[in-house]
């Protein structure tokens, strides 16, 4: 039994009379992928956020390798440095660049020497074939390029869980590839990682364990295999559904 | 030197003319009445060659003369100019910082600072400064008073300019360094304030620019500026077209380089704000 990184009981988010998230509980171990997924607007970004402080939750706990994640102040702080989170929007400081992005909050925040960090971090550009784009700017670079920046910020932190909320959204197709193959090297090392993402293929791929969300509730759990080939419940069907296309009526019918 | 002129042009430069105009607060403004004076001077140079001894086009003469006081005129006003905008850089970054983090109570009294400061002129301002102190017993001088004038004004449009760039910078750039685990303080520091300052910096250089051409109000406070310089050799010797002549050069000598650095500055720290 792996060590419990990441536990959630019974969370309850709302904003004023909209409850977002009901009675949330599930765990995530070392080492574990775990890929959220549901229909837009079912919650997935705010658990993200509940779970990284930047939403206060009405309702049940959060913990992180046993202890509960504080409200706010500088407890929470030095909570969140263990929590890493890449945006849909990258998120880069544009001020500073690829460089100077991702030295920052090593250095201000774990007051690491600048030479240590810059090591790191220009061994794990160049992992995700970034080492010529140390000195550029964020808005000299593709999209796919910024996330990839965004993750070995957040990864040069050293957190105990990665959370991502659809990296991958705001990309041009060609794109997406690249992030998704950055994040699959990740789940090969053993990071334990929190994914919401819409590309199925993806997740098939890369989660050990599926979550669907629907409905601010857990609906279903379960390996990839049994989500995506036998969904248990009728709404993960119906979900799933959205995602295969066909023609309903077909001049020449195949032979299947 | 002109003080024996026997023949009196009927005058529309006299006193109450000059400061009613010279209280404009544009340089541009000035210009069609300057060459509209130059025109009448003109006229009335022809005028005077034929009433007395033969005096220029423009006395270049007086011109040299008096240079060395618009010079010593100009240093004042640039000392006080700069320190009234350092100063009002100060007060708007504060006020900002109060409205931005909603400090309970301060903020609605720095709310009504930049109303007040806002929309009372800077003549009002002074006067109050300059004859109410004294007042409540708080001995000043002049330069200190149009200091604290030229502050007083500025805080409230710099907090304005400050607080409007930092309502710009994306609250998702918060969030992401506070999820990199940076505090309040540090986010502030070195996310939030870099790129507030790269966006409000075009206002905040026409709040520097706005600053300096107030200035010439001082000579309300009997302060030796410029303004008090040209009005005081206009209302001695009458030569207007010299006297006004060297105040816009000396203006123009102090602004122009600071609209220049302004617009330098503001290319290369434009992308600061817009890189996503
Ligand atoms: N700050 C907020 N105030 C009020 N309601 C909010 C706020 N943020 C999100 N919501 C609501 O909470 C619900 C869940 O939003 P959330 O962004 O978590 O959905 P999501 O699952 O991430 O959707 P998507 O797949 O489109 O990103 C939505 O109905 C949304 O309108
Ligand atoms: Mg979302």
């Amino acid at each position: 039994m792996p060590e419990e990184v990441l536990a959630i009981r019974h969370l309850k988010k709302n904003f004023g009379e909209l409850t977002v998230l009901e009675d949330i509980s599930f765990s995530v171990g070392e080492g574990e992928v775990i890929v959220i997924v549901g229909p837009s607007g079912c919650g997935k970004s705010t658990l993200l956020r509940c779970i990284n402080g930047l939403e206060g939750i009405q309702g049940g706990e959060i913990l992180l390798r046993g202890t509960p994640v504080p409200k706010k102040g500088k407890d929470l702080t030095k909570v969140r440095q263990k929590i890493g989170m890449v945006f849909q929007n990258y998120e880069l400081f544009p001020h500073l660049n690829v460089l100077e992005n991702i030295l920052l909050a090593p250095m201000k925040v774990q007051k690491r020497t600048r030479e240590d960090v810059k090591e790191e971090a220009l061994a794990m550009l160049s992992r995700v074939g970034l080492e010529s784009k140390a000195e550029s700017f964020p808005r000299q670079l593709s999209g796919g390029q910024k996330q990839r920046v965004a993750i070995v910020r957040t990864l040069c932190m050293h957190p105990d869980i990665l959370l991502f909320d659809e990296v991958t959204a705001a990309l041009d197709p060609e794109m997406v590839r690249e992030v998704l193959d950055v994040i699959l090297g990740l789940a090969e090392d053993g990071k334990t990682m929190l994914i919401v993402t819409h590309e199925m293929q993806f997740a098939r791929a890369v989660a050990d364990r599926v979550i669907f969300l629907d409905n601010a509730r857990i609906c279903e759990e379960g390996t990839p295999e049994l989500f995506f080939d036998k969904p248990k419940t009728e709404r993960a069907r119906e979900f799933l559904k959205t995602f295969s296309f066909q023609r309903k009526s077909r001049k020449r019918q195949e032979v299947s | 030197m002109v003080g024996d002129m026997g023949y009196h042009f009927p005058h529309v430069f006299g006193n109450e003319a000059i400061i009613c105009y010279l209280r404009s607060d544009s340089v541009v403004r000035w210009l069609p009445w300057i060459i509209g004076n130059i025109g009448l001077s003109a006229a009335q140079g022809i005028l005077r060659i034929k009433a007395s001894r033969k005096a220029g086009f423009v006395n270049w003469e007086f011109i040299m003369k008096y240079l060395p006081l618009y010079q010593k005129a100009a240093w004042l006003t640039v000392r006080i100019g700069l320190c009234g905008v350092a100063l009002s850089v100060l007060i708007g970054l504060m006020c900002a910082l109060v409205q931005h983090y909603r400090v309970p109570l301060l903020r609605q009294l720095t709310a009504c600072y930049i109303e007040l400061s806002r929309n009372t002129p800077l003549l009002i301002q002074l006067f109050f400064i300059y004859y109410g102190l004294p007042k409540l017993g708080i001995k000043t001088d002049a330069p200190s008073c149009g200091m604290a004038g030229l502050a007083f004004l500025g805080g409230g449009y710099m907090a304005e300019a400050f607080r409007s760039g930092i309502e710009a910078v994306d609250k998702a750039q918060m969030e992401s360094a506070y999820s990199l685990g940076l505090d309040r303080w540090q986010t502030f520091f070195y996310v939030l304030l870099p790129q507030a300052v790269s966006i409000s910096f075009p206002a905040f250089v026409a709040n520097v620019i706005f600053l300096l051409k107030e200035t010439s109000v001082f000579s309300a406070i009997s302060l030796m500026d410029l303004m008090f310089t040209a009005k005081d050799l206009i209302g001695l010797y009458y030569q207007t077209v010299e006297s006004l002549f060297l105040l816009v050069v000396f203006y123009l000598l102090i602004l122009l380089p600071v609209s220049l650095a302004g617009t330098l500055l503001e290319r290369r720290i434009r992308y600061a704000g817009f890189g996503v």
